[in-house]
Parts: structure tokens; sequence; C-alpha cells
């Protein structure tokens, strides 16, 4: 790949395009260049704007700003149906496709070879299997497309892209839900495609993958471009660097001279915990009095080691114990039993009840504790939410609001509120300061050691990491769903995070400190 | 092919009970019978054929019933009061009728709005309309009437397969053909499947749902016409509940309510099913007429749970893939 020799332009280019929803700035002048043939990467955290991005590029969302060029020529398609006419396809994650016809049917919607007004079945099935081949594939291509598993979903929705003359082939986290054997086949394709002149964007979360198999990277953060290298030249710290760094000052925890008086009460511990398939065993310890922190790239296990703690997914192996005693976690109404409390990440779907007013939010999981026959009277909720509100600093201080009018950061301490007001002795916090506002954003994060100071047990998941430094008692680090380090007391800073996430080799799964 | 285990089950509950009733009335297995019951349920079996389409393209047409009693009153109209020759009143009713259920799917597509609420307006709408023509029964003397009526082909054993019965096989025939050889036939597939996916893969997804209601109130509108040569009368009040019959029929024939799935042919056995039961109490002669509804409330439960355990089934492995993200 000779830069700037090739006087052919690139095969796609989208030059300085901005897209904002509302307020909030999704994409600030970015520029992605895809080269005929090449496997492009497009990586960054939740919320850098891939998606944003390849929606823009497909016409999905309209476009604020910047221009888009295939092959030269200047194309603004208005949908996906479109752009896929001008030669861009996406496959995303969720296959699109028909699982209630038959993979031919698949392959060949609205474009089925015709006599006399009628499908030519035969020779349509022929094609299918003809096309099929070509990607290493011979099944029976009439039946149903939902009786395949997803990765031969997958390779049919790229066989129909391919077949549509795609010159640029999207794929949205094709291998999420793929085995390694299905992987390797879909990299097979990929490569194939490649060499046929086709432009492949790849977006995934799996590192190893991307350096397998991919020629260049290019790394959004937070809406904007951070740049652009080759595979071959760039070092995994460096590229979790570019993912997740900020200016990267190397803060010390504020809270590690703290972490003298040691001797604090287990509050609930995980021994060999975990679940085939979900996250690998982990040992974990949580004590009053003491934050920790799950920190590790978008899909490293962090998520899913919160839900087995608050017992929204079951273990298949392991011992928890709440103050020493033996518990079992079934479902989130034990962990509620047990005092644990969990504000999920998505706090628009998973959290909130919009259309409930900051009162009626504040008690729910109170009165979800004690059961329905022991109604909370209408005095009693008034004045949990009258603390609450005036705890926390809600604003507007109307406790009659309906959540839906609050700010992302009075939303977040309305769902904080709700797990205080049951008393719990954990809180597990997903992502607590995403989506709010600067200064929210502080005010949060004094809470949480508020809060800790107060004996409360916290876990809290973040992508970023100096805010990780900055509250932390004890930071365990996660990749490829095994928890692999543990960081405490003066160890705890930006640069020791980042190498233990970007560290190479096997995973091993350490002991949980001593 | 596509629905084919639910559609043999429908079968099988066909053959069992007419099986059973032949055990107690030797007589029902005659050709006769059967081509009475083909004549008493041509309307049904026509616009349970267009409820098909909708049905599977994840739709609902609940205007049928009405659609039909307009058009007998319209017919009875326009040919004994207005002149017009029948032929004539033909067309002008399967255009009205073709044009009101475009109409219907036209407002669903650009408004986006669920098929139930604007099919039950256009229910209102059409059954309105009849009584705004006439309240009460009017005759159809033309001779066109006495020989369509009297035509019949001879079956061995003394059956009659009448002209309205043949009218329905056709449209049966050829709605199974259209629905399982045509782009169209796929695309209604497609719809049921998913809207969304089937628009973002290239189906011209507005054109395709006035089409489809297009389709269902032209067929509506023949199955009135039918009903006008079974009664030789125009009503307004004709035809009440005959969409919830169709839809009946429909599911019990093994089409998912849900859209995606299902068969003309499979309703077709519906509509059979329904039929023995009428005939079955019609012979019986203690039992009341409404022990049909009971018996097909019973058909459509087990229907409706058969398919849900269907349903289950073929999610489990998929369910078992999709393991765990993040």
């Amino acid at each position: 790949m000779e830069n700037g020799l090739d006087p052919a332009p690139p095969l796609l280019e989208v030059r300085g395009i901005s897209k904002s929803f509302g307020a909030v700035r999704a994409l600030q002048e970015v520029d992605f260049t895809l080269r005929a043939g090449e496997i492009h990467a497009l990586l960054g955290e939740n919320g850098a704007g891939k998606s944003t991005l390849i929606k823009v590029v497909t016409g999905v969302f309209p476009r604020d700003a910047g221009i888009v060029r295939l092959g030269g020529e200047e194309v603004a398609p208005r949908s996906a149906k479109a752009a896929l006419g001008a030669g861009i396809a996406t496959v995303y994650q969720e296959v699109n496709l028909l699982p209630n016809l038959s993979v031919a049917q698949n392959l060949f919607l609205d474009r089925q070879p015709m006599r006399f007004g009628i499908v030519r079945e035969g020779e349509m099935r022929r094609r299918a299997k003809t096309l099929l081949a070509d990607f290493g594939l011979e099944i029976d291509v009439a039946a149903p497309l939902g009786n395949y598993s997803v990765a031969i979903q997958h390779v049919t929705a790229i066989a129909r892209a391919v077949d549509l003359s795609a010159r640029v082939l999207i794929l949205d986290e094709p291998t999420a839900s793929l085995d390694r054997h299905e992987v390797e086949i879909l990299f097979g394709i990929m490569r194939q495609l490649a060499k046929r002149g086709i432009g492949i964007v790849f977006v995934s979360h799996f590192l190893d993958q991307v350096y397998e198999i991919s020629d260049r990277i290019t790394v959004l953060r937070n809406g904007r471009l951070v740049g652009e290298r080759e595979t071959a030249s760039l070092s995994r710290l460096e590229l979790i660097r570019m993912m997740l760094g900020r200016e990267l000052a190397e803060t010390t925890s504020a809270r590690a001279s703290q972490g003298e008086h040691r001797a604090r009460e287990v509050c609930a511990s995980f021994e060999n915990y975990g679940k085939a398939g979900y996250v690998a065993p982990f040992n974990l310890e949580l004590r009053h009095g003491e934050v920790v922190a799950l920190a590790g790239l978008l899909g490293s296990g962090r998520t899913e080691t919160a839900r087995l703690v608050f017992g929204a997914e079951r273990a298949d192996r392991g011992q928890a114990r709440v103050e020493g005693a033996p518990v079992r976690l079934q479902s989130p109404r034990d962990g509620v039993r047990h005092g644990f409390g969990y504000c999920p990440e998505e706090r628009k779907t998973d959290g909130i009840v919009a259309e409930l007013s900051v009162r009626e939010n504040i008690v729910l999981a109170l009165q979800a504790k004690r059961g329905l026959h022991r109604p909370l009277s209408r005095r009693e909720q008034d004045e949990i939410a009258k603390r609450y509100v005036k705890m926390l600093d809600i604003r507007p201080p109307d406790p009659e609001r309906p959540v839906g009018l609050l700010s992302g950061g009075n939303q977040q301490k309305v769902l904080l509120a709700r797990w205080l007001a049951t008393s719990p002795r954990l809180l597990v916090l997903d992502e607590p300061t995403r989506g709010i506002d600067v200064g929210a954003h502080a005010e949060i994060i004094r809470l949480i050691r508020e809060l800790c100071d107060d004996g409360l047990a916290l876990l809290v998941i973040s992508s970023e990491l100096d805010e990780i430094v900055t509250y932390s008692d004890r930071v365990v680090v996660l990749r490829d769903r095994a928890h692999v380090e543990e960081l405490t007391g003066e160890a705890i800073d930006v640069g020791n995070i980042l190498a233990a996430i970007a560290a190479d080799s096997v995973t091993v799964a350490l002991e949980a400190h001593t | 092919m596509k629905g084919l285990p639910p559609v043999l089950i429908t079968a099988f509950v066909l053959v069992a009970g007419f099986a059973l009733c032949a055990v107690q009335f030797p007589n029902i297995a005659s050709t006769r019978v059967v081509g009475n019951l083909l004549t008493d349920n041509a309307f049904l079996g026509i616009v349970a054929t267009g409820m098909t389409f909708v049905i599977i393209s994840g739709g609902i047409d609940l205007s049928v019933g009405s659609v039909i009693g307009f058009t007998t009153v319209f017919v009875a109209l326009a040919i004994e009061r207005w002149g017009m020759p029948p032929l004539v009143a033909f067309a002008a009713i399967l255009a009205l009728s073709a044009g009101f259920g475009a109409a219907m799917g036209a407002i669903i597509h650009v408004f986006d709005l669920p098929p139930f609420i604007v099919t039950l307006a256009g229910m209102f709408l059409a059954r309105g309309a009849s009584f705004l023509l006439s309240t009460e029964s009017v005759p159809i003397t033309a001779p066109v009437y006495s020989t369509v009526s009297d035509f019949a082909l001879r079956m061995p054993g003394g059956g009659r397969l009448t002209a309205v019965a043949i009218i329905m096989l056709v449209i049966v025939i050829g709605g199974a053909l259209l629905l399982q050889l045509t782009r169209f036939g796929t695309n209604v597939y497609a719809l049921g499947g998913s809207r969304q996916t089937a628009s973002l893969m290239g189906v011209a997804v507005g054109k395709m749902t006035i089409k489809i209601y297009m389709l269902s109130g032209l067929l509506a509108g023949i199955a009135g016409i039918v009903f006008s040569f079974y009664t030789s009368a125009g009503y307004s009040l004709s035809a009440v509940g005959v969409e919830l019959d169709s839809i009946a029929a429909v599911v019990i024939g093994g089409t998912l309510l849900t859209g995606g799935q299902g068969s003309v042919i499979g309703t077709f056995l519906g509509v059979l099913i329904q039929g023995m039961i009428q005939t079955y109490i019609n012979f019986d002669g203690t039992l009341s007429s409404w022990w049909t509804k009971i018996a097909t409330g019973v058909l459509l439960f087990a229907f409706i749970v058969l398919q849900q355990g269907l349903v289950a089934l073929a999610r489990r492995p998929a369910a078992k893939r999709a393991g765990a993200a993040t």
C-alpha cells in the first residue's frame, strides 16, 4: 500500500462530517478514508460515535455538515436503500434479514428470477447455491433462514450485499455472537472479498480480532476523530490510549493515602464465582466503606460481573457470601433482599420511569422491597422524597415533577435516591457519569465518595479512567470476560490500568488480592 | 413449504372430525352434503382468502363483513331500483370495494396507524353506508340471478357443485398460487416477518400494504356478490361478524396471527372445519346453532396454544445461540 503514489481516489472518503442530536454533538468534523481492497477497523468506546458515523454515511440519519465521496463522486443517500443502490451495504449485528423466508428468498428478495410473472423457484435456488458456494457454504437454501445459526445468517447477509454489487461493505459488530470457528469462516470471507477490491469497514470491540484482520485502524472518541493508523505499526497500548485516553494526566488515587486503615469489614464476597460463556470465575471482596471499580474495554465483562453480583444473571459456579453467611443470588429480588442496589447503564430504558414523578421513582424500589401488601402512605412517600431531593440536591427540587423532564445528571441522582431509600449495604453503579454534563459529573463523584464514607460498599463501572482513579480504593481490571488484575493503593493510576487492559498474552484469571 | 406442520394438523382435525360425523350420521359422507357445505360457505372462503394475505403480512382487516353487507345492498339497489345491468353493477361495486380497501391500506401506511383501528373505522363506515342506502331487505329478481342459482355441475352421488362454490374454489386456488409462486406473495411473507427489515431489503412496503388491503377489499366485494346470489337479496344487516369468522378460519388454518407464516390452503381447510361443525349441528337437529360458535371458539383456543408452542420450539435454538452480549 504505497500512500500518496496511487493517483486513484480512495474508495470512500468522508470529510468533515458533523451530526448533533439536540444539544448533544454526536459527531464533530470527522474524517474517514477507506481504500479499495482494505479491511479498515473503526474503533471507539460506547458513545464514541461509531454507529452514528455509519448511519450518517448510509443515509439513515441526515447529516448536519460534511461530504461523502464514493469512488471520487459525491453521494448523499437519503436512506439505507439508497446507500445500497449506490454500493454501500451494511450488515448489522442483529442480522437484517427475514427469518421466516427461505435462504434463497432472502438472497433474492424483490429481484427473483421470473418467468410469466411467476418466480422460477428452481432457478433461484440454483443461483443461491452457487452464490453461497463462493462463500464456502453448502446448505439447503429452501429451508427457512431462521433454522440456521447466526453465523450462517451473517454470511447470507454478506452474500446478499455483495451480490447487490456493493463496493463498500460495513460490518457492524459482526462477530459479537459468533464462536471462534465461525469467526474464522467470516474472516476468510472478508479477506477474499478484500482481494476482490471491496472496501470493508469492520466495527468491533474485540481487539484481538482487529489485529488479526484489519489493515488500518481509525479511532473515534467522544464524537471526534482521534487518528488513523496502520495496524502493523500501532501497539496495543497506544491503541487503548487512543480509545480511552483523554489528556491522560497521570493522576494518582486521591483515596490511596487513606488506604491505610485497612481492616474494614467484608460486606459481600464472591469465591470462584462465574458463569460459563458469560464471565470467567472470579474472586471478589467488597468491603464496607470501600469503592471497587471495574475497568476494562467495552465487552470485557464489566457489566456482566455487575449483573452476576446483583443476581440479575445466575452464576453456575462459586459461592457468594453476604456478611460472611453463604447466600444464593438467583434473581434481582434476591439481590434486593440481601441489601444490594443496582443502577444500570441504560438509565433511560432500564432505570427511570420517565412518566412518573420524582417521588414515585424514588419510592419504587423501597415499595417493591416491602411488598405490595404494605403500601407506603402518601406522607411517608413525601417525606422520603423530600429527604433525598435535599440530600442529593436534585434540581428542580420538586418531587412531583415527571422524571423525564429532568436533566441526565438529576435523573441519575433520582436513581441513586431510589436505591439509597432501601438502605442498601452494597450499591452497584454501571457508568454513573455517562451522558451527564461536567458539573453534575463532579457532583456524582462527590456523592459516591460521601456514600462510601458512610459505610456503604460500592462497586462502580466506568470507562473514564481518570475518574476511576480519583475515587477507587481498588480497581479490578477485566479483559475478554475475565478478571485479569487487581490494583490497590499506590498502584492505582491511569498508566497501570491501561497497561493491564492492554497486556497481551493468555488470559489468566488472577486471584483477587491477598 | 412454509407453515406446513400447522396445516397438517388442520387437515388431520378436518379428516378426523369428518370421520366422526360420518360414523354418527352416515349420510354426511355424500357429495350432496359436501356440495352444500361448499355452497353455504362460498362467501366465507372467498373473504377468508383475502384475510389470509392480510394476516400473513402482519395486519388485520375488520371491515370485510361490513363490505359484504354494503355490497349486497348496493347490488340489489343498482339492479332493481337504479336499473343498472347486473354486470355493470358488479364492476362498479368491485371497483368501489377495492378502492375502499386501497384507501385503508394507504391510511395505514401513510399515517403509520395500527390496521386494527383503521379497519375498525372502515367496518363502521361501510356498515353505516349500507344502512344509508336502505334499511330494508331488497329482493333481487333479475334473470341472471336465477340462471346463476340454477347452474350447477353434477357430481357423482347426486351432489351439486354450484356456481358460487366454483367461484370460491377458483379464488382459493388462485390465491394459493398468488401467495406461493409470485414475487407479490413472497413480499407478503416478507412484510409479516418484519416491515422494517423488508423495507431495508428493498421491498416497497407502502405499495405492498395498499395492494394487500385492496386485494382484501376486492375479495370482500366478490364475497358480497356471491352472498347476494346465495340469498337473492340485499340486506344491510347481512354478514355481520363475518370478519371474525374469517379470522377464525385463517387462524385455525395454521396462519400465525402475528404474521409471517401461513397458507391459503390452510384457511380453506379452516373454512371447511367451520362448515362441517355447522353441518353436524344441522344433522343432529336438537342442538342450537350457536354450538357452532362454541366449537369454533374451542378450536381457536386449541390452535392458538398450539402455535405458541410451535413458536417457542422454533425460538429455542436461536435463544441458545444468542448467548451473552454486553
